[in-house]
Order: structure tokens, then C-alpha cells, then sequence
């Protein structure tokens, strides 16, 4: 530690500091506008600059390391002096516009401008106009206002990964912009909105639509992926305008991915259901709560009292709350049913009753950035979990080593050091080989089980699969780490493929003998919390998958678009359609629930209270930020009075804290998470390494904007580059394979279902594998996201004898 | 498409750095670019910043700050003329006057027939040759008169 | 890779009369081809090189002897070169390089140039002995691009020297091995800071990086790298040839050597002159055959623009070494010696100055980048006859909050042709916003150069 002082003030600080950091942490302001604690340090606004004893010139508070003795004087008449001067050449060419300016009230120029700016200008010379950037539809630019304290192109260059923006030109000249016309794609792009502390860059979507003052400031946790990042929603008139991070460090820092800052768009969506829906006689007719839970009350005990209590199938969406799951879970024992489930992107169920626990990260998220070798599974991470790969990308700029086994090879912007791109079945193998060589490295003279080591007899490694056991082990280019920090994940591509035990096995295995952290990284806000609760079948029941594939004759479905969100989407609409009775719990008047036969108007998670696990098992609350909109009721209060007026007794909860608390047994949530959390297998299950497969496997992935029913209603977010139609993508060998060019028109078939998709080259999928995206109304006619698919070529004259529009699929 | 010259060009300049560093030929390769298509285009730097493996936003900074880069058509021949101090003290504005009335253009102007463009340059490095100009960045020319000037220009001409 | 012929680099050389002046740098000059290896080699180049290299003479030696020379940075910043080299770190993992800085683009500033055409050999074994010295495996010349001829000629010397194997791997059948790169800018007065310099080199901008951390610990590509000027490379090869006493002998204290000075303006014949530290500015100015057209002096810049301006009466009595002309509260600079006439119009002098500075930032950091624009705008006004009086308060207060307050010196230099023109040259500014128009006659009119 070393002993400062500032302002007079002794101060004991560690080593290293910064004087701002100094500063910061003794809550000492100092003026700053380049400077950003999560990004490198420019030193180029000079705002911060503070006198420093025995140094003649002022000096840089963020690029000047604190020494021992050191005394620094923040408002002495030669620190202030330099603010000030700063301060005056900042604004000699920055416009006056703060009445029309979005930044208006809580811009950094104008509150430092309060405090160190002059009362008039002597600058009477021509002010600098600066043309505005299109760089896409989330982030609005008004470049004339620019600063140039490249906060935005640090950011993009070392949080995004890629270098989207630069500085052009130079001097007075300089700019910021994108290429060209080029828009700004990263998936974090909005970050640099809150970063900018003029108002050059604003958010598209809020522009003009409100003043900061006007706004009540709520905060809230993100519904869409696993991370459950702070957001902080602000409101106006009950409506929702803007949503922006909440610190925390441990989880999203002072970051948020675009999907959790401008999903709210679809929140405001036209298609919301505001009132509830019965179908009569194939017409649609709006009614009142009480006749539409009677109705539904009354149809599903019809079916249940005709076809048995098994004829009813429980659909649960992993990003509904824990508390709507637990009474949907408990509903369905009222009635005796067994099929619940939320896993509806799973297709491999093998590992139900094997596990010791609930399946979890396996780390905490903090931790990610701290490892040394790391092996990512079956995940696309960028699109599957935006913000998480912003700390692989911090750990990899660390030193840490990155291996990657998947099928696709899209760029995570951050250096791999491994990677092995092949066919999902073969990923089965190539973590075989990994294993076998991690058990065969000295250092690691670990014995694997017999059953194993059986199982591995056969297989042979390879150079690539050896470098990543070998990294994994600790070996480096340089040096060599005798105990290694490791990190070992599965991510969506794995859990939704029908060798998810083989793969899961094995990376377990791996885990084992490598010492890894690790575990799956589960695709939604809450299906840790999910699995926790058991939102499950029971022993007798029947999952996600066989609910659809023996279809049932009545479904609940809670906050799902059985298509979209569904693993099979075409066993998904079939079973829907044969239902005599379908019950959906929704927030909007979806096109995918044209079967469904009463519609109930819940809220989305900014119109009611409830809990989200998230990947890392942290069990975090929040409550509305909004009145319902229109008939609109929380999910969890449904389900209460559904079971009501079903004449299911012990539900009788008030509030969702109190569903909450019957959750976790009235203990504390944190200690009833750290006893069900573990990633162990109770034993070895039956699995098969060397399976051979030949023909071609679908992709099926389900792209960030297209995850959920609130982000697929975003309009901004649909209009960003992410948003393409589904096609038929495949590397260049495994077109000419199948006679094919780019922009051919194919007709690609899983199990019964089809669709008309054009062929597109994408040198990021691994040979023998059709990458189509799910989640999409043009590719809801087929089956398995992670399965055997066939792709011929359509002649146009097939096509002009074919009645079925392009796009449409057909069961 | 870079020029197979081109390329071969680029390479014996990536000889002089380590492997993993290829960006840092990109002020070569951008002049070696501009030499043989005459100015850069918006195409020309994304294929340089695609050949080295550099964000094309990165290239375009570095042709946007060196001023010996020229973004716009320059027409055959560039002509600078140095008007700082040193040139200036040795009266390089009766030169400049000089190739303005010759060429019936001002600076940054590419006269008619696409032969040249004038341009003002800043300090060459060469004051004790002033005043003075270049053509082309590569080819000096010191001492300058205007009968010198005459001479230049018909030779290029030519 | 491709061999390149080196061909005669210039159509008009700037040779100078040798008469009175002592060569070091330029030290071939006095043969018939001086820029040919043959000719360096036959006048004891890389003699040196090779003895310091196959004796294994100690890096802590070489350095005591450049220290004992009394060698400053000949770039403009004087820094003691023994004192720079000992901040390489000695023992370092990886490859650590050096930097030779030929990037000369300040206005007045053309020594470099000459020792890269007519001496390049001197150079070149100044950087090897540089490079043996501070364990550098690779280095690279980052040479001015509007010199181009003189760059190419330089890089068919480089080839020249491989080939005779005075740079390459395992010279002399030691185990010590030196590759040297020429690199060039293209337009950037700014990359003559050396850390803009590196930034350029790793194909960057030219924006200085914030030191510390300094070049010596994190330089090119992020690896310990020595920066030094060409001249004060080239004087090397003389100082361990002749010992560090003998250089430091030809000079005067504090400084030590000679110095090349670029003698531009009004003189009679403009050009370098490699002269003696010490040697007073009149005997200088005679070198150069005096001031032009029989007229009188006026004042003289004497180290480039980022040095005071100096009236006739304060540099006539000064000697032509650092601690002098700091005396006149001026600086040595680079050398570079701007003389100015009786009809030179400040006014428009600093108009043009203040263009350079503000057309050269490089927009990094606020004061620079908004302050020298405002500078020349109000300056820009002046000339165009729209002056206010309180301009020349403004001009003044403006400079100094740009000085001191920015990464670099960029900063200072813009300042200081303002601050002292206004502080010696006054009366001529404020005659020129009350009239409109120049003082001095010669040239009444507003220059119609511009910008």
C-alpha cells in the first residue's frame, strides 16, 4: 500500500492506482470525459488533469500512476486553471443545441460544464459542423457534438471485439465514424450509447420521446438469456421507454447486451393480447377473466375426466418466472398429471434421473475472466449468450488459451487457439479423443474408469484433438501452467442435440481429469430456476418431447409460441392442431397459436412481480415496473385462480412472495441453490462414442432476435443485420457436393415437414451439416433444430407447379 | 483484386515485420495501391485492409491522416508545392501564382484534361532547396523559378 | 524480395562549401562519391562496427563512452544519448528493437535528409553499433515520405550493407545478428515524436501514446525499443572510432560534438553546415554566405518552429550550443536555423506557422486539437485585416492554456512561434490590426496563398 494525499487528504491506497482511481475510491471527483474504468486509458481529453507536487506541468489524473508521498491537488489554482481551460476548448466548437439535444439532463459535457465553464464564450470564430453516421437502426448519431474522447471506438475495439468505429482524418478534422456507410453490428453495440457523455451518440428507438427528468427509473433483471443482467427500466406514463444497465459487477458490470436494452420495444408490441380470447366455432371472441377461466377450467377437466389425467400436456417457457413455473409444476399434480416440462428446445432426455442436482454454469460469471484454458461446446456464443462472451473475450485478452468443438465456426471475436469444426455427431468423437489424450498426458496419469477407458479403446486422436487436451492440461507456447484454472461449457448447440448425453458425459469426464470448472450454459433467463423446482415429468410422465410427439389431447402452455419455441416445430403445430383443447398463458396474439383455443392476457416481466435463476444460480427478484396492460394478469395469479376454480386446494398465495417462499421452503434461497446446484452423474450412463452417421445434419440454431416471444417483437432489433430470413447455409465443398450454387432455390425436408429455402454459401458450417435457423415463420414446417435433413435442388418449373408459396412450409 | 505487382510489392514489405503484425504494412501497401491506381478509393483500402487481415475502419484511419494519401482522383500528375516558412521566406507564392495561372486551377483542382492537380503541401523536409515542389510524391524538384517551373511542366507533358 | 538499384537521389544536390566547417556526420563529403559504400569503408566505416563486435566490448563500456562524448538527442529535445541508452532494459525475453527518427517535418529541418544520401553507411553502422549495443535484434529507419528518392536510395544502401554482411545474422561469425528496415511515413509532421513514430510503424495513425510507460519499456510493438535521430546515430560510429573525449572536445560544454544546421531563409546559400557546438551564430551566418540581397537581419528562429523567434540583436550575441540559446530563452532544437530579413512580415509569418501547427495536429487531445484551430482563426483574421486589439491577449491566453496541457510537445511548439512573436515583434501586430495591412511594405498585400 502506498500513502497519498489529495486535497489534503492522507489516504492509503494500492499500488498500481491510478490517481483518479485514488480519487474515485476516497470520493474525490475529478472532472473526465475519455476516461472509462473498463476501458483502456486514452488521456486525451485532459479534463482530468490535477497538480501534482514537484511536477511543473499539470498532469492526467487517469494515466498517472499514484507514488508513494505523492501530493496531488485537485482544485489548486493550477489544477483549476487547466479544468477550465479544457473545459473551454471542449466547448468552442461544440454546439449549443442541449434544449433539442436527447442527452439534455444527463449529459457529462453539461454537468462538468456547470461546474467549470465560463459564463460566455470568448470563442466568435465559425464552429465546427460535423455530418451525422447511419450506423444502424439502435444507435442515432449527431456527430457535431462529438468530443472525440473515443470512448465508443475503445469500446467496441476491446469490450465488442472488432473495431467497428475509428477516428478519421486528424486535428480539428477528426471524426468518428463507421466505415463508409457500414452500420455498427455489434451485439453490444448499445453500450456505447450509455458511454458517450455527449449526446453524439442517443438511442434510435427512445429518441425525442422523452426527457431523462420525465422518467421513473426501476429497477428490474433481463428475461432473455441466462446471465440475469441488472437493467434499470424507465418508464413514463406506465409506459416502458428505454431500459438501460444496473451496475453490477459480479454479472453484467456497466454493460448490457442490445437484446436486453432494446427488447422492450416488443413489449409495446400492436400485437399484445389486452383482453381474454375463447375460439367458438373457429372464431375468435373476447371475454371477460371470469367466463374465460371457467371455460378453460372446465375444458380441461372434460378432457381429463374422458381421456385420463395423463391427456394433458404442461408446456412451460424457461423464461417465465420460477414462481409461474412452480405453479404450473403444482397445477399439474393437483390434477394428477405427470407431463410438464420446460426443456422445450431438448431433445435428448436420456440424463432424466441420473443427475445429482441441477445443472449449472458451474462457475460464477466473475470467474469466467480469470481462467487460463477454456473449452467451449456446441455454443455459438456471441448469439447465444452476448454479454458471457464479453468476459471469454476478457479472459482470452488475459492469456487465457480458448478451444473451441462445434459445427459452426462463426468468429467469437477473440483469438482461438484450438478449434475443431465438425459435424454435431462427430463432436461426440472428438470429445472422445480429447479425453482419451487428456488421460494419456503425463501429467495427468489419471486412470479413467474401466467403462471408459473401454469406450475409448477404439479411437484414435488426432493432432488437433491432442493440442486441445494438451492446452486443456496446461501446456502453452511459451510456457507451461502447472495447475491450469479451467473452464469446460456446454452451450445451446449441445443441449439441443440428440447426443447431449454423449456430450455431456464426456465433458464431465474431461472436467474430472482436468480439474474444469464448468458446466452448460442454459439458453434462457430461468431455466436453472426451472430445473430446480422440477419442472419436469415425474417418473411417469412424459417431457417436452414425447408431449409433442404422442400428442395429448389437451395442452396448458405457458408464455410459449409452440413453433418458435419448441425443438420440433412441426410436431409442435400438429400437436396443437389435434388437441381438442389448447390453453395458453400469453402475452400476445400469436400467429403460432392460431390452434390454441382460449387465450389468456398474462404480463410480461415489466407488468408483474417474480424470480429469475440464473446460470450461475443466483436467484435474484423483481417486481412490475409497469401497471398490466389493458386485462393483462401476472402469470403466477392465473395459475392461482385456474387451480381455483379447478377446485385444486393450496392455492391460496396473496403475492409472489409468497410463492416464493413456498419454493424455497421458506428457507433462504442462496442456501437451498448451493444444496441442489451440481453438475455430477449419479453413474455412467449407457453411451455410444463411435456411432457412424452419414447424410446431413441440420443447424437448426435459433438466432439472439428470434429467441423469445418479447425480443422477436422488437422492431428495432429486427432491423438490425442479425434479422435474416432463414436459408439453407452450407461451407462451399458441401454445396458443390450436392450440385448446388449460392442462390439456388431448395427444398429441404426433415422427418415429414419441408420448406423452400434458398441455398446461401457459409464457410462457417462444418462440412456435411445444413445450417437453417429455427425460431421463424419460414422454417416452422420442420423438425428436429439438431437433426437429419436432406436438401435437393427445386427447378423453377417445380416451383411454378408447386401451389405452396416459397416460405410457407407444409406438414 | 490487388495486382499480382501489387502483391508482390506488399509481401517484400511484410518481410520487414514480425508474422503477426501484418497491419503494420498498411502504410506501405496503401501507397503501393495508390501509386499503381493513381489516388484510393473507398475499394482499394477495404481490399488492403482485407489482404492484412485489419478491420477496414483501421485502414481507412490511416489513409484519412497521412496527407500524402489521396482520397479523390488527382488527374496524371500531382504537384505539390511546400508553402511553409522556408518556402515562403523564398517567395513560393510567385511559384504558386505561377502554376495556378499556367494550369488554370487552384489547389486541390484537377485541370480539365485530367493531366494535373495542384496541391498545397506542408514542409518536405528539403527548406534548404526552397522553394520548391514535388510530383507524384516521389519526385522532387528544388530551387524553383518559374522558368523551372515551365520546364517541369513540359516534361511531364511529355 | 526485390533488389532495388540505387539511383542518384536528387537532380540539384544541396552541397555546401565545406570551407569552415567540420565534418562528422557528413564526413564523405569530401570524396567524389560520398554516399557509396566503398567510399565509407575506405575512410574507416564499420571498422568499428566490426572490432566492438568480434573484441565482445561491453555494452556498459560503449554507453560510458557516449556519455563521456557529451552527445544530446539531435532530433530537437537534447536528451543526454548515453543517459537514453542506459534505459534499456538489459535483459529482456523477446526481441527488442531500434528506432532510427528521420521523420524531419518541421518546418526548416533538412540535416537528415543529407546524412541518408550522402552518408548513409555512417548511419547504418550507428544503428548496428546501437543495436549490439542494447541487444535490438531488429530496426527499422522510419524515414519522411515527401523525401522519397532519398528513401529508396537509402533502402538499396541497407541492401548494399546486408550483402556485404555488416547486417544480417551472425555477423562477423558472431553470435549477434541485426536486421535493419527502412519504413516510411506519408504526410505527418506528428510522427516525428517518437511515439507517434511507433504507432506509424505498427500501421497506426500517428497519435503519441502518453508516456510513461517510455519507449525504452514499451515501444514497437509493445518490445523495449531505443528511439534516437538520425544525426545522433551517425555520430556514433565517429565517437567509438575517436573516443567519447575527442567528440565531446570538438564542442563546448554541455555540449558536446558538432552539429548539423540547416540554414534556410534568407540567407545566400541555404543548405546544412556541420559546424562545431559553440561556434558563434555570425560566423554562421557567413557560412551561409549571410543575409540575401545585401539586406538587413531580422530575426532568425533557430531551431525550427517550435523554437522562440529570436529579434537580430539577441541571436547576433549568441553562440550557437544549448546552454546559449537557452540563455536567450530560445532553444537549439534540431538546428534549424529559419533567418528572416528586414521585409519579412511577422504577421504573416506566424500566419503561416500557425497553419502549419494547426493543419498537423494530430487531434488526439482537446487543447491541440480545439486550440490551434482557434489560434489560426484569429491570426487568419488578422491578416485579413478584421484584427481586434484584445486578439493579441486572446492569442496569447489561448497558446498558453494549449502549452503544457497535452500528450506531447506538439502542444509547446504550437505555442511558442506565438508567444514569442507577439513578445518580440509586438508593435508590428498591433500596426497591423489597426491598419489592415503589413508594416512592412515590401509586400503591402495580403498574401493571396490560401489555405
Amino acid at each position: 500500500m502506498l500513502n497519498i494525499e489529495i486535497d489534503g487528504k492522507a489516504l492509503e491506497v494500492e499500488h498500481g492506482s491510478s490517481i483518479i482511481d485514488a480519487a474515485d475510491k476516497a470520493g474525490i471527483s475529478i472532472p473526465r470525459f475519455c476516461y472509462h474504468p473498463k476501458l483502456s486509458v486514452a488521456a486525451s481529453c485532459r479534463m482530468c488533469l490535477v497538480q501534482v507536487e514537484n511536477f511543473n506541468k499539470p498532469l492526467p489524473a487517469c494515466a498517472t500512476p499514484v507514488a508513494d508521498g505523492m501530493k496531488i491537488f485537485t482544485r489548486s489554482k493550477s489544477a483549476v486553471e487547466a479544468q477550465k481551460s479544457v473545459m473551454e476548448f471542449l466547448l468552442i466548437n461544440h454546439p449549443l443545441d442541449c434544449p433539442i439535444c436527447d442527452q439534455g439532463g444527463e449529459c457529462e459535457l453539461q454537468d462538468i460544464a456547470v461546474a467549470y465553464g465560463a459564463n460566455g464564450s470568448r470563442y466568435t470564430e465559425e464552429k465546427r459542423v460535423v455530418f451525422n453516421k447511419n450506423i444502424g437502426p439502435l444507435v442515432s448519431t449527431d456527430m457535431t457534438r462529438c468530443i472525440q474522447c473515443t470512448r465508443c471506438v475503445r469500446f467496441l475495439q476491446e469490450v465488442g471485439g472488432m473495431m467497428e468505429l475509428g477516428m478519421t482524418g486528424r486535428g480539428e478534422h477528426a471524426e468518428i465514424t463507421a466505415y463508409v456507410d457500414k452500420s455498427v453490428n455489434s451485439e453490444l453495440s448499445g453500450n456505447i450509447i450509455d458511454l458517450c457523455p455527449v449526446g453524439a451518440l442517443t438511442s434510435k428507438p427512445y429518441r425525442y420521446s422523452a426527457r431523462s427528468w420525465e422518467l421513473q427509473r426501476r429497477p428490474s433483471i433481463a428475461p432473455h438469456d441466462g446471465l440475469g443482467s441488472h437493467i434499470e427500466v424507465h418508464v413514463k406514463d406506465n409506459k416502458v421507454m428505454r431500459v438501460l444497465p444496473r451496475e453490477k459487477d459480479s454479472i453484467n458490470e456497466c454493460w448490457l447486451s442490445d437484446r436486453d436494452r432494446f427488447s422492450y420495444e416488443g413489449l409495446n408490441s400492436p400485437d399484445r393480447l389486452k383482453v381474454p380470447m375463447i375460439r367458438h366455432k373457429g372464431e375468435w371472441h373476447e371475454t371477460d377473466w371470469k367466463t374465460a377461466l371457467e371455460f378453460a377450467s372446465g375444458q380441461i377437466k372434460d378432457v381429463i375426466n374422458t381421456h385420463g389425467t395423463e391427456s394433458l400436456g404442461v408446456l412451460v417457457s424457461p423464461n417465465s418466472t420460477m414462481e409461474e413455473g412452480y405453479l404450473a409444476k403444482k397445477l399439474a399434480d393437483g390434477l394428477g398429471c405427470g407431463n410438464v416440462d420446460y426443456r422445450l428446445r431438448q431433445t435428448d432426455f436420456r440424463l432424466d434421473g441420473k443427475r445429482l442436482g441441477t445443472p449449472w454454469m458451474g462457475c460464477n460469471i466473475n470467474e469466467i475472466e480469470e481462467l487460463d484454458r477454456i473449452l467451449v461446446i456446441g455454443s455459438n456464443l456471441r448469439n447465444e449468450h452476448p454479454l458471457l462472451a464479453q468476459r471469454f473475450r476478457k479472459a482470452v485478452a488475459n492469456g487465457a488459451k480458448l478451444s473451441i468443438v462445434s459445427p459452426l465456426d462463426n468468429n467469437p471475436l477473440m483469438d482461438v487457439a484450438h478449434k475443431v469444426i465438425v459435424r454435431p455427431n462427430d463432436m461426440v468423437n472428438v470429445l472422445g479423443q480429447i479425453l482419451k489424450a487428456m488421460s494419456g498426458l503425463q501429467r495427468l496419469s489419471l486412470c479413467l474408469p474401466p467403462s471408459l477407458t473401454q469406450l475409448l479403446a477404439d479411437i484414435k486422436v488426432r493432432p488437433n484433438t491432442q493440442a486441445i487436451a494438451e492446452s486443456l492440461a496446461g501446456h502453452g507456447d511459451d510456457y507451461d501452467l502447472v495447475s491450469p484454472k479451467v473452464g469446460i461449457f456446454l452451450g445451446n448447440m449441445a443441449l439441443s442435440d440428440p447426443r447431449f448425453t454423449e456430450m455431456y458425459s464426456m465433458a464431465e469426464a474431461i472436467n474430472g481429469i482436468s480439474g474444469a470448472k464448468g458446466g452448460i450454459l442454459p439458453a434462457a433467463a430461468n431455466s436453472t430456476g426451472m430445473h430446480m423446482m422440477g419442472v419436469m415429468p415425474n417418473s411417469t410422465g412424459m417431457h417436452a418431447r414425447a408431449m409433442l410427439e404422442v400428442p395429448r389431447k389437451a395442452y396448458l402452455i405457458v408464455n410459449i409460441e409452440p413453433e418458435l419455441d419448441c425443438q420440433h416445430a412441426a410436431l409442435a403445430k400438429a400437436a396443437m392442431e389435434k388437441a381438442e383443447c389448447v390453453v395458453a398463458l400469453t402475452a400476445y396474439k400469436s400467429q403460432a397459436l392460431e390452434h390454441a383455443d382460449i387465450l389468456l392476457p398474462i404480463a410480461p416481466f415489466t407488468e408483474t412481480s417474480g424470480t429469475f435463476m440464473s446460470m450461475e444460480g443466483r436467484v435474484q427478484s423483481f417486481t412490475a415496473v409497469t401497471r398490466p396492460l389493458g386485462e393483462c394478469r401476472p402469470a403466477w395469479k392465473v395459475l392461482r385462480v385456474l387451480a381455483n376454480t379447478m377446485g385444486l386446494s393450496g392455492f391460496d398465495y396473496e403475492t409472489s412472495e409468497q410463492v416464493k417462499s413456498a419454493i424455497f421452503g421458506g428457507d433462504k434461497p442462496s442456501a437451498v441453490v448451493w444444496r441442489n446446484l451440481n453438475n455430477n452423474l449419479k453413474e455412467l450412463v449407457e453411451i455410444h462414442v463411435n456411432i457412424k452417421h452419414e447424410g446431413l445434419q441440420r443447424i437448426g440454431e435459433v438466432p439472439q432476435y428470434e429467441a423469445d416471444s418479447i425480443v422477436r417483437r422488437s422492431t428495432p432489433l429486427q432491423k438490425t443485420k442479425y434479422n435474416i430470413k432463414p436459408m439453407a447455409r452450407m461451407c462451399a465443398s458441401q454445396l458443390a457436393e450436392l450440385g448446388l450454387v449460392e442462390g439456388d432455390v431448395v427444398l429441404v425436408k426433415q422427418d415429414k415437414g419441408s420448406a423452400i429455402l434458398t441455398a446461401k454459401l457459409d464457410d462457417h458450417v462444418a462440412k456435411g451439416c445444413v445450417r437453417v435457423a429455427a425460431a421463424h415463420e419460414d422454417t416452422v414446417g420442420l423438425g428436429d433444430l439438431m437433426g437429419d435433413i436432406t436438401v435437393e435442388k427445386v427447378s423453377p418449373q417445380q416451383l411454378k407447379n408447386d401451389t405452396t408459396p416459397i416460405s410457407k412450409a407444409h406438414v | 483484386m490487388l495486382s499480382p505487382q501489387s502483391i508482390e510489392k506488399i509481401e517484400y514489405e511484410l518481410t520487414k515485420y514480425p508474422a503477426n503484425q501484418r497491419q503494420a504494412a498498411v502504410m506501405s501497401a496503401l501507397r503501393i495501391v495508390q501509386t499503381e491506381r493513381g489516388w484510393l478509393s473507398q475499394e482499394s483500402i477495404s481490399e488492403v485492409a482485407q489482404y492484412l487481415g485489419m478491420p477496414e475502419i483501421a485502414a481507412m484511419e490511416v489513409a484519412t491522416f497521412y496527407n500524402m494519401y489521396d482520397l479523390a482522383p488527382v488527374g496524371k500528375h500531382k504537384i505539390t508545392v511546400c508553402t511553409n516558412i522556408s518556402c515562403m521566406l523564398r517567395d513560393s507564392d510567385v511559384i504558386v501564382d505561377h502554376l495556378k495561372e499556367k494550369l488554370g486551377v487552384g489547389f486541390n483542382e484537377v485541370t480539365p484534361d485530367g493531366q494535373f492537380c495542384l496541391k498545397e503541401g506542408e514542409c518536405m523536409g528539403c527548406c534548404g532547396g526552397a522553394p520548391l515542389l514535388h510530383v507524384n510524391n516521389t519526385e522532387m524538384h528544388e530551387f524553383l523559378t518559374t522558368e523551372k517551373v515551365d520546364a517541369i511542366l513540359e516534361a511531364l507533358k511529355k | 524480395m526485390t533488389t532495388k538499384k540505387a539511383k542518384s537521389s536528387t537532380k540539384a544536390p544541396v552541397m555546401t562549401d565545406l570551407k569552415g566547417q567540420t565534418l562528422v556526420c557528413l564526413r564523405t563529403l569530401t570524396e567524389k562519391n560520398p554516399a557509396a559504400l566503398e567510399t565509407y569503408v575506405k575512410l574507416g566505416g564499420y571498422a568499428t562496427f566490426k572490432r566492438l563486435v568480434t573484441d565482445k566490448v561491453k555494452a556498459t563500456d560503449i554507453i560510458t563512452e557516449i556519455k563521456k562524448s557529451g552527445l544530446r538527442g539531435r532530433g530537437g529535445a537534447g536528451f543526454p544519448t548515453g543517459l537514453k541508452w542506459s534505459f534499456m532494459p538489459r535483459y529482456f525475453d523477446g526481441v527488442k528493437y531500434l528506432v532510427c527518427n528521420t521523420d524531419e517535418g518541421e518546418p526548416g529541418t533538412f540535416k537528415d535528409r543529407d546524412i541518408i544520401r550522402y552518408n548513409p553507411h555512417q548511419l547504418i553502422e550507428g544503428m548496428a553499433i546501437a543495436a549490439y549495443t542494447l541487444g535490438a535484434r531488429v530496426g527499422y529507419n522510419y524515414i519522411h515520405g515527401e523525401i522519397w528518392q532519398d528513401y529508396e536510395a537509402f533502402e538499396a544502401a541497407l541492401h548494399e550493407a546486408k550483402a556485404a554482411g555488416y547486417l544480417g545474422e551472425h555477423l562477423f561469425g558472431t553470435h549477434f545478428s541485426f536486421d535493419l528496415y527502412a519504413v516510411h511515413g506519408y504526410g505527418a509532421y506528428i510522427c516525428g515524436e517518437e511515439t507517434a513514430l511507433i504507432e506509424s510503424i505498427e500501421g497506426k495513425k500517428g497519435q503519441p501514446r502518453f508516456k510513461p510507460p517510455f519507449p525504452a519499456s514499451y515501444g514497437v510493438f509493445g518490445k523495449p525499443t531505443n528511439v534516437n535521430n538520425t544525426e545522433s546515430y551517425a555520430s556514433i560510429p565517429w565517437i567509438m572510432q575517436h573516443s567519447g573525449q575527442a567528440f565531446a572536445d570538438l564542442g563546448v560544454a554541455n555540449s558536446g560534438g558538432t552539429k548539423l544546421f540547416s540554414v534556410s531563409g534568407h540567407v545566400e546559400k541555404p543548405g546544412n553546415y556541420e559546424v562545431k557546438m559553440g561556434t558563434p551564430f555570425t560566423e554562421l551566418l557567413e557560412l551561409a554566405g549571410g543575409v540575401w540581397k545585401g539586406r538587413k537581419l531580422k530575426a532568425v528562429i533557430p531551431g525550427g518552429p517550435s523554437t522562440a523567434v529570436l529579434p537580430a540583436s539577441v541571436i547576433e550575441a549568441a553562440t550557437m550550443d544549448y546552454d546559449s540559446l537557452s540563455k536567450a530563452r530560445s532553444s537549439l532544437g534540431a538546428g534549424s536555423m529559419i533567418v528572416m530579413d528586414e521585409t519579412t512580415c511577422m504577421v504573416k509569418a506566424l500566419h503561416r506557422l500557425s497553419y502549419f501547427f494547426y493543419e498537423e495536429s494530430c487531434g488526439q487531445c482537446t487543447p491541440c486539437r480545439e486550440g490551434t484551430g482557434w489560434v489560426y482563426r484569429i491570426i487568419d483574421r488578422i491578416v485579413k485585416g478584421q484584427g481586434k486589439m484584445e486578439d493579441l491577449d486572446l492569442l496569447t491566453d489561448v497558446s498558453k492554456n494549449i502549452s503544457g496541457r497535452t500528450i506531447c510537445a506538439l502542444g509547446e511548439a504550437a505555442a511558442t512561434p506565438v508567444l514569442s512573436f507577439i513578445k518580440h515583434f509586438r508593435l508590428e501586430f498591433e500596426y497591423y490590426i489597426e491598419h489592415g495591412k503589413s508594416m512592412v511594405d515590401s509586400k503591402a498585400e495580403p498574401s493571396n496563398v490560401k489555405h
